[in-house]
C-alpha cells in the first residue's frame, strides 16, 4: 500500500483547507496577519451587534459595503494571482480548495444565520470581541466549539 | 500626528476596514498558500482536545496550526484595538436602528455591544442561556454544517467564484433575517427583556 493511500486511511475525513504544517516561527506571521485583522474588526465595528442588528434590519449600508467591497479586493486578487502566475513565497504555485455544494451549505447555512443575529458575531468577531474585553463571550466561545463537535458527532446521520 | 490619533480612533468607514479585510485573501495565499476561513479553527480545537475517536475530528491538526494561531492573533488585535486605539464616543447607528432596539429594551450604546445582554451577570439566567449558549451554539454547529463561515464562504468563498458559497452566503443572511425580524422579538420577551 502507498504512503499516501495509508494516510487516507488513518484520515477518512479531511479538513476543508488541507494545509502543509508549517514550523513554529514560521507561525509567527500568522500570528501578526491576526493581530492587524482582530485591529480591523474592532476598529470597523464589525464585532459590534449593534452593527449586526443594522445590517439584517437593512437600515444602513455599512456592513454590506465591508463585506461588498471585501469580496471584490478579494476576487481581483485571486484574478490577477492566477491571470499572471503569481507564486507563493516559497514558489508554489497558489492552490484554492474547490467548494462541493452539499445540502449543508442550505440547512447549515440557515442556522448560522439564526446565530449570527442572536450573537452578532460569526467565529472571527467572537474572538475579537473577548480580546475586547467582552470575557462573557468566552461562554459563546466554548458554546460554539460543542456546536461544532456536536455537529462532527452526527454528521453522518445528518442529510449532506 | 495629532490629526493621525485622531483619524486613527475614529471608528473606520466601510470603504477602508472592507478592502483591508479582503486582503486577507491574497496575503494568507501568498504568505503561506493558505485559505483564508475563520470557523475551521472550532474544528481544530475539537480535534485537539476531544476527538473521541469521531472521525471527523481524526486529522493531523498540527497542520492546521497557523489557523489557530491566527485566530489567537484576531483576539489579540481586538484587545490592541480596543485598549490603544479605541473610539471615545458611543456606537452611531441609525436613527431608526435605535428605534427598533429600544423597543427591544436596548438602549445602552457606551460599547460596541451591548451592556444589557452582554454581561457576567446574565449568564445563568434566560438572557444568557438565549444569547451566549444557544447562539454560540448555533454558530458553531451552524458553520460546520455549512463548512464554513462569512471568511471562508462569503469572502474566501465568493472571491474564488465558487457557486456554493454564495448559495451558503444566501442562507446565512436568510436565516439572520429571519431571527431579526419574526424569531428575535419574541424571545427576547420571553427571557425577560
Amino acid at each position: 500500500m502507498k504512503v499516501e493511500e495509508k494516510v487516507k486511511n488513518i484520515q477518512p475525513v479531511e479538513c476543508e483547507a488541507p494545509n502543509m504544517q508549517e514550523s513554529k516561527d514560521g507561525l509567527l506571521k500568522y500570528l501578526i496577519i491576526g493581530i492587524l485583522f482582530g485591529t480591523v474588526f474592532v476598529k470597523a465595528e464589525i464585532v459590534s451587534w449593534f452593527r449586526i442588528q443594522e445590517m439584517f434590519r437593512l437600515q444602513s449600508f455599512f456592513m454590506y459595503g465591508v463585506i461588498g467591497s471585501a469580496i471584490a479586493v478579494g476576487a481581483l486578487s485571486i484574478f490577477l494571482i492566477k491571470k499572471f502566475n503569481i507564486k507563493t513565497m516559497k514558489g508554489e504555485t497558489v492552490n484554492i480548495p474547490k467548494k462541493e455544494f452539499r445540502k449543508g451549505q442550505i440547512i447549515g447555512g440557515f442556522i448560522f444565520g439564526l446565530g449570527w443575529a442572536l450573537t452578532g458575531a460569526c467565529p472571527g468577531p467572537l474572538f475579537a470581541q473577548i480580546g475586547s474585553g467582552f470575557t462573557v463571550i468566552l461562554v459563546t466561545l466554548v458554546s460554539a466549539i460543542a456546536g461544532t463537535w456536536v455537529y462532527g458527532r452526527f454528521s453522518d446521520k445528518l442529510p449532506n | 500626528m495629532e490629526q493621525f490619533i485622531e483619524w486613527i480612533t475614529q471608528p473606520w468607514p466601510w470603504y477602508v476596514a472592507g478592502p483591508l479585510i479582503g486582503l486577507t485573501v491574497p496575503i494568507l495565499l501568498l504568505v503561506g498558500n493558505k485559505s483564508f476561513g475563520i470557523s475551521s479553527s472550532l474544528r481544530h480545537v475539537c480535534a485537539m482536545c476531544v476527538p473521541a475517536n469521531i472521525p471527523f475530528f481524526t486529522y493531523n491538526w498540527r497542520k492546521e496550526m497557523w489557523n489557530i494561531v491566527f485566530v489567537v492573533g484576531v483576539l489579540l488585535g481586538g484587545f490592541f484595538a480596543t485598549t490603544f486605539i479605541s473610539n471615545p464616543d458611543t456606537i452611531v447607528v441609525a436613527e431608526s436602528t435605535q428605534q427598533d432596539l429600544a423597543a427591544l429594551g436596548i438602549t445602552d450604546y457606551s460599547k460596541l455591544l451591548p451592556a444589557e445582554i452582554f454581561n457576567w451577570e446574565n449568564l445563568f439566567t434566560g438572557k444568557g442561556l438565549l444569547f451566549f449558549v444557544i447562539g454560540g451554539f448555533l454558530v458553531g454547529f451552524g458553520t460546520r454544517y455549512a463548512g464554513g463561515c462569512t471568511s471562508g464562504h462569503a469572502i474566501m468563498g465568493i472571491s474564488s467564484l465558487q457557486w456554493p458559497s454564495v448559495v451558503a452566503t444566501i442562507f446565512f443572511m436568510v436565516g439572520g433575517f429571519l431571527m431579526t425580524h419574526v424569531l428575535l422579538g419574541p424571545l427576547m420577551k420571553m427571557v425577560g427583556f
